[in-house]
C-alpha cells in the first residue's frame, strides 16, 4: 500500500492514475509522511505549508482558508477553488469505496484457508502418536543387542592391545639387527631414529634381563654408530653439508655438545687454516715481489677464506647456537664461535696487512682502493652474521692504516720526484755547453720544473681522492670524512710536501762545503724563484684545489696559507741570500788569490788593467744574465748622467796627507785620511753580507758589495810599491767603469772603490799616484 | 746611563795591534800597536782611569817597523812582544822581537804631561826571534800562566817553540813543528790553552784549526774546514779545558769541543762581514766578544756552553729563606744564549777586541783607522751574573 509514489504532482492538475493518486491524498490525509504531498502543500494556493491554511496539512483550519481565500482571490479564482475542490472530493469519494471492497474480498479468502488448515492438522496428529511407539520397540531392542555383545568387545579390545605390546617388543627384540643392517648400509639417520624411540623404553625396563640384553646390544651398536659418525666427522672429507648432519646425529645421540663444538669448530680450523696458507704462498719470498697483484689477492681470500668462514659461522650456528632445545649451551657455543672467527680473522688481517704493506708502487692505486673496498665489504657482511666479533672494526682499523700508510708513500714519491727534477736540473746546469749554443735556459728549467711538480701533486690527489669516492664502501667512515681530508692529505700530503720543499731549500743554504759548496749557484738561483713562486700563487692554488676536492668538515687545527707563504718566501730569501754569498765568494776568491801572491812592492808599472779585473766584470756580467733570467730589473737610485767619469776623491786625500806635517797630537783623527772619515759620516753604514730584495739590481748590489769589500781587506794586509798602488788605481778605475750599472747605488761602487785606492795609498812605500788621464787611457784601452 | 758610555781615543795612525797588558792586574792598561809605513811607529800605553773616566796615555817609539802583532809577558809588565814589517831594498819581511818598556811607564804615568811628545821613550831591544829561516811572523804568544820565558811564534808554515834566557836577552830555539801538506800553506793566527799544564797550542790555517802539544810538537786534534773560509781567530775557554771558541770569514763565530771535532758545538752568525777577533772573557766564560770588519762588537751571553751554565751558585747560608726560594725560582728559569749588547761605535773595521786583565767587565776595540773604544759590560747583565 505504501509503494513509492510517482513524481511530484501538483494539486489542481489532472492525477496522473485516477487509482494512485486516492492513496495518497489518504495518506496525506493520516498524516504520514509523504515527501510528495510536502512538496505539493508548499505550492497550495494558501501557501504556509503545514498551517491553519494548508488544506493537506494536519493543523487545517477551514475557518482561516476560507477567510484567506476570501481575503485574497478573485471572484474567477474562488470559482476555479470551488470546482476543484468539488473535483477532489469526488474523487476521494471513489476511493474509499474501492478500498472497502478490495479488504472485504481478501477478509473472506483468509476464512477459507483457516478452516482448511483445521482439518490438515488432525491428522497428522495421528501419524505422529504411530511413530512415537515404533521408537520405543526400537530402542528396546537395541540395549538388548549391546548388552549381549558386551563380553565380546571387551576381549577384542584386550587382544588388540597385546597386539600392539607384541609388535613393540618384536621392534625392540629385533632392534639390534636392524641397527647393525642400518650401519652397514650406512643408513646412519635411520639407525638414530630407530633408537632413539627405543631409548627410553630400554631405559625403563633395564632391570629385566632380557631388556638389559638389547639395551646392551644397542648401546654397543650405538657406540659403535658414534664412533663411525665421530670418524666421519673428523674425516673431514666430506662436505658441511655432510658434516652438518653428522653433527646432528651426534647430538641426538646425547653426545656432549662442547666437545662437538670443539670439533667442528677445530675441523674448519684445519680447513680454513690451509686456504690461509695458500693465501701466504701468494705473499712471495719475504722481500721478494707478490706472485698476484693486491686486487687479485684480496679477491681470492675473500672468495675462499671469508666465504668459506661465513659458511662455517652459518652453520655453525643453524647446529649449535640457534637450534631448538639448545638454549643451555648457546651462550657457551657462541663464546667458542667468536674466539674461533677472532684468532682466525687475526691471522687473516695480519696477512692482508703484510699484502697491503707490499703494495709500493705509488702510481695508479685505484687497484689497490678496489681492492680495500671488497676487503672491507665482504667484512661487513661477516660482521652482519657475527656481529659479537670484532671483525668490522679491525678492517676498518686495517684500511684506515692502509690509507694512512699510501699518503705517507705518496709524500715520499713526492718528495723523491721533486729530488729528482732537482738532478735533472743539476745535469742539464751541468751539461757541456755546446759551441755555440747559450746556457740552459733557466726560465725554462723553473718552468719545467714547476710546471711537473705541480702536475705530480695534481695526479696524486687524483688517486688519493680515490679513497673518498662514493661508491667506495668505507668512504663514510668517519676517519674518511674528516680526518683523511684534514689532516692525512692536506696537513700530511700537501702542507707536508710543500713544507718540504721549503726544507730542501734550506738544506741547500746550510751546506757549509768551503770554496762555494756543491751546488752550482744556478740552482740555488732557480730554487729561490721557484720558492718566491709558491710563495705568491702556487700554495694558495694548490690549497684551494686541495680544499675543493676533499671537503673538510672536522674541526682539526690546520696550517693556515699564510705561514705557509711565508715558510716559502724565508725559504727564497734564504736561497737568494745564499746565492749571493755564494757567487760574492767566488769573485772574492779571485780577488783575494790576485792580491796575495802578487809582489805588490816590485811590480812594473801598470801598462794594462789586470786580466782578473776583466774577469770579475765578465762573471758580474754573466751573473747578471742569469739573475736577468728569472728576477725582475728592480729599482735603482738616479744616476748621474756621467758616472763612469769620475775621479777617486781619496786622490786628494793621499795627496792632502804629504802636505800635512807629521804631527803627534794625542786623539786627533784629523790627520791622515780626513775626507774619507768625513765622508763616512754621511754614509750610511754598508752591511755586506745582508739580505737581499727579490730583483736582480739588488742580487748584483750584494754580489758586488762582497767582492769589493774581500778586496779592500786584501789590500790593507798587504805592502806596496809606487807602481803596485798605480795598478790598483787602473784596476778599481776599470772597475768603476763597468761595475756601477750593475748596482742600485753606484755611490756604494764608488765609495768602496774610493777606500780600497785609499787604504792602498796607506799602505804604500812611496804613494806617487798615477795621473787620471794616464789611467783613463789604460782602461779604455782596454 | 752615564756610567756605561764608551770611552773613545784616536790614535794619529792606523793600527791592528792591541793587548792587554796582562801581568798587571790592578790598573786597567792596553797596549796598541800602529802602523804607519811613513812614520815611527808607536805603542800606545793607555791607562784608563776606571772612577774619573779618563784616559791617560803614554807614547813609545817602536822603530823597527808596523807592528802587526803585539803580545804581552804574562809575568813582567815591562816585557812585550811584537811582530813588526821590516822593509829593506823594496823587500818586506815580518819578523818578531821582544821589548823592554822602560821602568817609570810600566806602572803607567800617574800625571800626563802634555810635553810627553817632545821627550818620547824608546822601547828598549831584549831579543830577536831569529826568523832568518823560517819566513814571516803571524803572530807571538805567551805561555800563559807561566813565567814569561817561553813563547811561540808562527812563522809562515812554522811553528817555532822558543825559551828565553837570561833574563830574557836572548831567544834559543827550543823546539819547532812544521805544516806539511799541499800548497802553501800559512798559519794566521794562534792561541796557547791555559788548560792541562799549559802544553797545548791550536793553530789556524786556512779553514783548519789543529791543536798541538808542546812537549812533542805533534798534532793532537785537526778540525778540517772549521769555518766555510779563512780562519782568522781563536780563543781557549779560560774555564772549561776542552772548549775552544774560532771566527773566520764566513762570519761566523763557532764553539768547539776539542774532544769531538766533527761538529761545532754551537755557532753564531751576527756578524755582516769576516769576524777577526773572538775573546772569552777571563773570569766569567758566557761573555764572548767578537770583532768583526762590519765595524761591529758583538758581546754575546754563551750561558748554555759556559762553565755556569746554570748561573752563578751562591751559598745557602748567605741567603735567608725568602731569598732562598727566589733563588730557586731563578735557577730554574733556563738560561738562554742571547747577543747582549752591538757596539757600533767603530766606523772601520774592527781587527782587534780585547778584555782588560784587571777588570773582568771592561774591554777595549781598535779599529783600522786607529779609533780605541773602551767599553763595558752593561751593568744589568754584571749585576746578573754576579747576584
Amino acid at each position: 500500500m505504501s509503494g513509492p509514489l510517482p513524481g511530484p504532482a501538483e494539486p489542481g492538475s489532472e492525477p496522473p492514475g485516477g487509482k494512485r493518486r486516492p492513496h495518497g491524498m489518504l495518506k496525506l490525509y493520516y498524516g504520514l509522511p509523504d515527501p510528495a504531498g510536502e512538496a505539493q502543500g508548499g505550492l497550495a494556493p494558501g501557501g504556509d505549508p503545514g498551517g491553519p491554511t494548508d488544506i493537506n496539512g494536519a493543523h487545517f483550519d477551514p475557518e482561516v482558508f476560507l477567510t484567506k481565500l476570501r481575503k485574497e482571490c478573485s471572484l474567477t479564482q474562488l470559482m476555479d477553488c470551488e470546482t476543484d475542490m468539488v473535483k477532489q472530493i469526488r474523487a476521494l469519494d471513489s476511493d474509499m469505496q474501492t478500498l472497502v471492497y478490495e479488504n472485504y474480498n481478501k477478509f473472506i479468502s483468509a476464512t477459507d484457508t483457516i478452516r482448511k488448515m483445521k482439518n490438515d492438522f488432525k491428522k497428522m496428529e495421528d501419524e505422529m502418536d504411530c511413530l512415537a511407539a515404533n521408537m520405543a520397540v526400537i530402542t528396546e531392542f537395541s540395549a538388548r543387542i549391546s548388552s549381549t555383545l558386551q563380553d565380546q568387545h571387551e576381549q577384542i579390545t584386550k587382544l588388540s592391545g597385546v597386539h600392539m605390546l607384541l609388535r613393540k617388543l618384536q621392534f625392540l627384540f629385533e632392534l639390534p639387527a636392524r641397527l647393525t643392517k642400518c650401519v652397514e648400509l650406512e643408513a646412519y639417520g635411520q639407525a638414530v631414529r630407530y633408537y632413539s624411540k627405543a631409548r627410553s623404553i630400554l631405559h625403563q625396563y633395564q632391570h629385566m634381563p632380557s631388556f638389559q640384553g638389547i639395551q646392551d646390544d644397542c648401546q654397543k651398536i650405538m657406540a659403535n654408530l658414534a664412533q663411525k659418525l665421530r670418524e666421519k666427522f673428523r674425516d673431514g672429507g666430506s662436505g658441511a653439508k655432510d658434516l652438518a648432519e653428522c653433527v646432528e646425529l651426534l647430538l641426538q645421540l646425547d653426545e656432549p655438545a662442547e666437545e662437538l663444538c670443539d670439533e667442528f669448530l677445530s675441523h674448519a680450523r684445519c680447513r680454513l687454516k690451509a686456504e690461509l696458507e695458500a693465501l701466504e704462498a701468494e705473499l712471495g719470498q719475504p722481500g721478494g715481489a707478490p706472485i698476484t697483484d693486491i686486487l687479485e689477492f684480496i679477491d681470492r681470500g675473500c672468495n675462499i677464506f671469508v666465504s668459506n668462514m661465513c659458511l662455517v659461522i652459518a652453520s655453525y650456528q643453524e647446529l649449535f647456537v640457534s637450534r631448538e632445545g639448545m638454549q643451555g649451551i648457546t651462550r657457551m657455543a657462541q663464546d667458542k664461535l667468536v674466539a674461533f672467527v677472532n684468532s682466525l680473522m687475526e691471522t687473516y688481517f695480519s696477512l692482508v696487512e703484510r699484502r697491503i704493506q707490499l703494495e709500493k708502487g705509488v702510481g695508479d692505486n685505484s687497484l689497490l682502493v678496489r681492492a680495500l673496498d671488497r676487503f672491507h665489504r665482504r667484512l661487513q657482511a661477516l660482521a652482519k652474521l657475527l656481529p659479537a666479533s670484532n671483525v668490522a672494526a679491525e678492517g676498518t682499523e686495517i684500511v684506515v692504516r692502509a690509507a694512512k700508510e699510501r699518503i705517507h708513500q705518496y709524500l715520499l714519491a713526492l718528495q723523491s720526484f721533486y729530488q729528482d727534477c732537482l738532478t735533472d736540473v743539476r745535469q742539464s746546469l751541468a751539461a757541456p755547453r755546446l759551441a755555440g749554443k747559450e746556457s740552459p735556459n733557466l726560465a725554462e728549467l723553473l718552468g719545467t720544473i714547476s710546471a711537473s711538480v705541480l702536475n705530480q701533486i695534481k695526479s696524486v690527489l687524483t688517486y688519493v681522492h680515490l679513497f673518498t669516492a662514493k661508491d667506495i664502501t668505507f668512504s663514510n667512515k668517519p676517519y674518511f670524512k674528516g680526518e683523511f681530508c684534514s689532516q692525512g692529505v692536506r696537513e700530511g700530503l700537501i702542507v707536508g710536501f710543500i713544507k718540504s720543499i721549503c726544507q730542501t731549500a734550506r738544506q741547500f743554504c746550510e751546506t757549509t762545503g768551503d770554496k762555494g759548496g756543491s751546488t752550482p749557484p744556478a740552482l740555488l738561483l732557480l730554487l729561490s724563484r721557484l720558492c718566491l713562486d709558491y710563495e705568491t700563487s702556487t700554495i694558495s692554488y694548490i690549497l684551494t684545489l686541495t680544499d675543493e676536492q676533499f671537503l673538510v668538515q672536522d674541526h682539526y687545527p690546520i696550517t693556515p696559507v699564510t705561514s705557509l707563504c711565508a715558510e716559502a718566501r724565508e725559504a727564497a730569501q734564504r736561497l737568494l741570500n745564499h746565492y749571493v754569498k755564494v757567487q760574492g765568494l767566488i769573485i772574492s776568491q779571485m780577488l783575494r788569490k790576485s792580491v796575495e801572491t802578487r809582489d805588490w812592492v816590485n811590480t812594473i808599472e801598470p801598462r794594462n788593467v789586470r786580466a782578473v779585473m776583466k774577469r770579475v766584470v765578465e762573471d758580474t756580467t754573466s751573473i747578471d744574465v742569469q739573475v736577468g733570467l728569472l728576477y725582475e730589473e728592480g729599482v735603482r737610485k738616479a744616476q748621474s748622467s756621467d758616472s763612469s767619469k769620475r775621479t777617486f776623491s781619496v786622490y786628494s786625500s793621499s795627496r792632502q796627507q804629504s802636505r800635512y806635517a807629521p804631527s803627534y797630537t794625542p786623539s786627533a783623527p784629523l790627520d791622515t785620511n780626513l775626507l774619507s772619515n768625513i765622508q763616512k759620516l754621511f754614509s750610511e753604514r754598508i752591511d755586506i753580507f745582508s739580505p737581499v730584495e727579490f730583483n736582480k739590481v739588488s742580487v748584483l748590489t750584494g754580489i758586488i758589495k762582497i767582492s769589493l769589500k774581500t778586496f779592500l781587506e786584501c789590500v790593507r794586509l798587504r805592502t806596496f810599491g809606487r807602481y803596485g798602488l798605480q795598478q790598483i788605481q787602473v784596476d778599481c778605475y776599470y772597475l768603476q767603469l763597468y761595475l756601477w750599472r750593475f748596482v742600485c747605488d753606484e755611490n756604494l761602487v764608488h765609495f768602496l772603490l774610493d777606500e780600497i785606492v785609499g787604504s792602498t795609498a796607506h799602505r804604500c812605500l812611496d804613494p806617487v799616484p798615477m795621473e787620471q788621464s794616464v789611467i783613463e787611457v789604460i782602461c779604455e784601452r782596454g | 746611563m752615564e756610567d756605561d758610555a764608551p770611552v773613545i781615543y784616536g790614535l794619529e795612525f792606523q793600527a791592528r795591534a792591541l793587548t792587554p797588558q796582562i801581568a798587571e792586574t790592578d790598573a786597567i792598561r792596553f797596549l796598541v800597536g800602529t802602523q804607519s809605513l811613513k812614520y815611527d811607529n808607536q805603542i800606545h800605553i793607555i791607562d784608563f782611569d776606571d772612577e774619573n773616566n779618563i784616559i791617560n796615555k803614554n807614547v813609545l817609539i817602536h822603530q823597527a817597523g808596523e807592528i802587526w802583532h803585539i803580545s804581552a809577558s804574562p809575568a813582567d809588565k815591562g816585557v812585550l812582544a811584537t811582530c813588526y814589517n821590516k822593509t829593506s831594498d823594496s823587500k818586506v819581511m815580518t819578523c818578531a822581537a821582544v821589548w823592554r818598556m822602560p821602568k817609570e811607564l810600566e806602572s803607567g804615568s800617574h800625571e800626563s804631561p802634555d810635553d810627553s811628545s817632545s821627550n818620547t821613550q824608546t822601547l828598549e831591544l831584549l831579543c830577536h826571534l831569529d826568523n832568518t829561516a823560517h819566513g814571516n811572523m803571524a803572530c807571538v804568544i805567551w805561555e800563559p800562566m807561566g813565567d814569561g820565558k817561553k813563547l811561540i811564534s808562527l812563522a809562515d808554515n812554522r811553528l817555532l817553540l822558543w825559551d828565553l834566557q837570561e833574563s830574557s836577552s836572548n831567544a834559543v830555539l827550543s823546539n819547532s813543528a812544521a805544516l806539511e801538506g799541499k800548497g802553501q800553506l800559512k798559519f794566521t793566527s794562534g792561541r796557547w790553552s791555559p788548560h792541562h799544564n799549559c802544553t797545548q797550542v791550536a793553530t789556524a790555517n786556512d779553514t783548519a784549526i789543529r791543536g798541538w802539544d808542546t812537549r812533542s810538537m805533534r798534532q793532537i786534534y785537526y778540525i778540517e774546514n772549521a769555518h766555510g773560509q779563512l780562519v782568522r781567530d781563536l780563543d781557549f775557554n779560560p774555564n772549561k779545558q776542552y772548549y775552544l771558541a774560532s771566527c773566520g770569514d764566513d762570519c761566523k763565530v763557532k764553539f768547539w769541543d776539542t774532544r769531538n771535532v766533527t761538529e761545532p758545538v754551537k755557532t753564531l752568525e751576527e756578524h755582516s762581514h769576516w769576524v777577526w777577533n773572538v775573546r772569552y772573557n777571563h773570569s766569567h766564560d758566557q761573555l764572548v766578544l767578537s770583532g768583526s770588519s762590519d765595524s761591529r762588537i758583538i758581546l754575546s751571553n754563551m750561558v748554555s756552553i759556559s762553565s755556569e751554565p746554570f748561573g752563578h751558585l751562591v751559598d745557602d747560608d748567605e741567603l735567608s729563606d725568602q731569598e732562598d726560594h727566589h733563588q730557586e725560582e731563578k735557577t730554574k728559569e733556563p738560561l738562554q744564549d742571547s747577543i747582549i749588547a752591538t757596539y757600533e761605535e767603530h766606523e772601520d773595521s774592527v781587527y782587534a777586541v780585547e778584555w782588560s786583565s784587571a777588570d773582568p767587565w771592561l774591554f777595549a776595540s781598535l779599529s783600522y783607522d786607529g779609533r780605541l773604544v773602551i767599553n763595558r759590560v752593561p751593568r744589568a747583565l754584571k749585576y746578573h751574573i754576579l747576584l
